[in-house]
């Protein structure tokens, strides 16, 4: 079993560390990964985008052309990605920031209010958690409780409170 | 054996050479390796080390040059335009017999080129930079893991040969991260270094390191001691992975990144029922090319796989000598190849062996 996971966004939503906790998750579960992110001259704003290969043998290519679930959080990822998404994929997309409807019939779409929520109850910045909790629950790639142990190795040690913080906005996402 | 952690393969370069014992970097910032400068800067000050942000890549490989006459393990980094400023200083530090470890995180070239992955560099590595007859010992990881266990080898083979040494990595694989552990770091050897100028105690000569000789004769005598060296590594440290060559009619070969990729197409065209193998070069200099040549008695073509227009295919057609065609394929400029691309260029070649 493989999971070839692409999350895109711009960069400020938290695009790298959402895939940062997805690799801790599969590290602590004892599974082979691999974590690649876009780089460049990349800022604020700009295109950002990671790959996440999750899978129970050794990962050949880092590099995911033919994603089975794609983490799009803004329209022009989407447009960029949306094709790439292998037929029975799943797409989850932040549908507070992306104000069209997926072309594809052939995959599973999950569309989320991600950043509408996280402005109301949280913070914006922190959308990238509730598309995890959403991820978890449309595609059962993880439990609550394994992700809560890639949460705690992603968040630093000096910003533990952060841990919390964190799983309340993944548990959210997922009980949508 | 202890815990995984997740690192990028920047940064395991560098923890990877702090516990092989180097005290001494030297770097200048450049995308994509500036994450080893910055983990050295973070580590060594807390560990009686020295990081030092250089004026210059020059600048930075003279302070190697100095570092390991006076016989400490020194290490600089760059990536492909900052390799090119320090090929001066590389060929002075190999003409004056010193070891080090030298990392590029190989993009896109000629000139600025782009920031991307790429392989383009391999002839710069392997054949020169610098002027003059040397050789750096090259090694190329193609995983996170695998670049800490390179990098103590990296420190060990130059110091015990004298022979400055390369981590020859991309840019995909010094940001990507990958669970690595440290158990598998060979400890660091320790060598009778004499001819360090490390202070006579009024208790013996002057230690000279100096790479100018005016005397043409001298100068040829330090030339063929070295080469004697070459020949010995060439001989003894050439290393390489393989699998299936024994029964394949089709050899794929390609280092680093790309032999990920690799993997990935030849998984597929095996299943397809293909009889394809891989031999994937570890070091780079001194090329495998004893498990080229045994794969040539029964293989009918090898085709290297690169992010370049054609570089280690030179090397593998020497290695293989005219016994099958060798063929080519490459992505450049920082678009690394796909498994389908790979996989439709193997296609195409078993469609002419029929």
């Amino acid at each position: 079993m493989t999971d070839n996971i692409i999350i895109t966004g711009f960069g400020g939503q938290g695009i790298l560390f959402a895939g940062k906790i997805l690799a801790y998750t599969a590290l602590v579960k004892g599974k082979k990964l691999s974590w690649l992110p876009s780089y460049g001259p990349e800022m604020r704003g700009g295109a950002a985008n990671c790959h996440v290969i999750v899978s129970d043998e050794p990962v050949g290519s880092p590099i995911i052309i033919t994603p089975n679930i794609l983490i799009s959080m803004n329209k022009p990822s989407l447009d960029k990605f949306e094709n790439d998404v292998v037929p029975g994929g799943t797409i989850i997309y932040d549908k507070t920031l992306i104000d069209r409807e997926i072309k594809r019939d052939d995959v599973k779409v999950v569309a989320v209010d991600a950043t509408g929520i996280a402005a109301r109850e949280a913070k914006a910045n922190m959308a990238n958690m509730i598309m995890l909790g959403a991820l978890l629950k449309s595609t059962g790639i993880f439990t609550l409780e394994e992700i809560r142990a890639g949460v705690e190795k992603a968040v630093p040690p000096t910003k533990k409170d952060l841990i919390d913080y964190n799983m309340k906005l993944i548990e959210r996402g997922y009980n949508l | 054996m202890s815990e995984k952690v997740l690192m990028k393969g920047n940064e395991a370069i560098g923890e990877a050479a702090i516990r092989s014992g180097c005290r001494h970097f030297f770097g200048y910032p450049i995308t994509p390796q500036t994450e080893l400068s910055a983990y050295m800067a973070k580590k060594m000050p807390k560990i009686g080390g020295v990081f030092l942000q250089a004026e210059s890549e020059v600048a930075a490989i003279n302070m190697v040059y100095g570092a390991a006459g006076a016989g400490a393990r020194a290490m600089t980094s760059s990536s492909s335009p900052g390799i090119s400023l320090k090929s001066e200083g590389i060929s002075y530090i190999a003409g004056a017999d010193l070891p080090c470890v030298i990392v590029d995180i190989v993009r896109g070239g000629p000139g600025l080129g782009g920031i991307q992955p790429a392989q383009s560099d391999y002839f710069q590595v392997t054949k020169g930079g610098g002027h003059g007859d040397y050789h750096l010992i090259v090694y190329a990881p193609n995983s996170v893991q695998e670049i800490v266990s390179l990098t103590a080898d990296a420190f060990n083979k130059s110091e015990e040969y004298r022979v400055p040494a390369m981590i020859l990595g991309d840019g995909t694989l010094g940001q990507m991260m990958e669970p690595v552990d440290f158990d598998s770091v060979p400890e660091p050897i320790t060598t009778n270094k004499d001819w360090a100028t490390t202070g006579t105690g009024l208790k013996r000569e002057h230690n000279i390191i100096n790479s100018l000789y005016l005397s043409p004769e001298a100068l040829e005598k330090t030339i063929i001691e070295r080469q004697k060296r070459y020949d010995i590594i060439k001989e003894k440290e050439q290393r390489y992975e393989a699998h299936d060559i024994e029964d394949a009619d089709i050899v794929v070969t390609a280092y680093g990144t790309t032999s990920r990729v690799v993997e990935s197409a030849v998984k597929t065209l095996r299943e397809e029922g293909l009889k394809v193998g891989v031999i994937r070069p570890i070091t780079l200099w001194p090329f495998p090319v004893k498990v080229f040549a045994e794969a040539a008695n029964t293989a009918k073509a090898f085709l290297s796989v690169e992010m370049s227009m054609g570089q280690m295919v030179e090397d593998v057609k020497i290695a293989v000598n005219g016994k099958a065609p060798v063929y080519f394929f490459g992505r450049t400029g920082g678009i690394i190849p796909t498994p389908q691309e790979i996989i439709e260029e193997v296609r195409k070649i078993a469609g002419g062996l029929k």
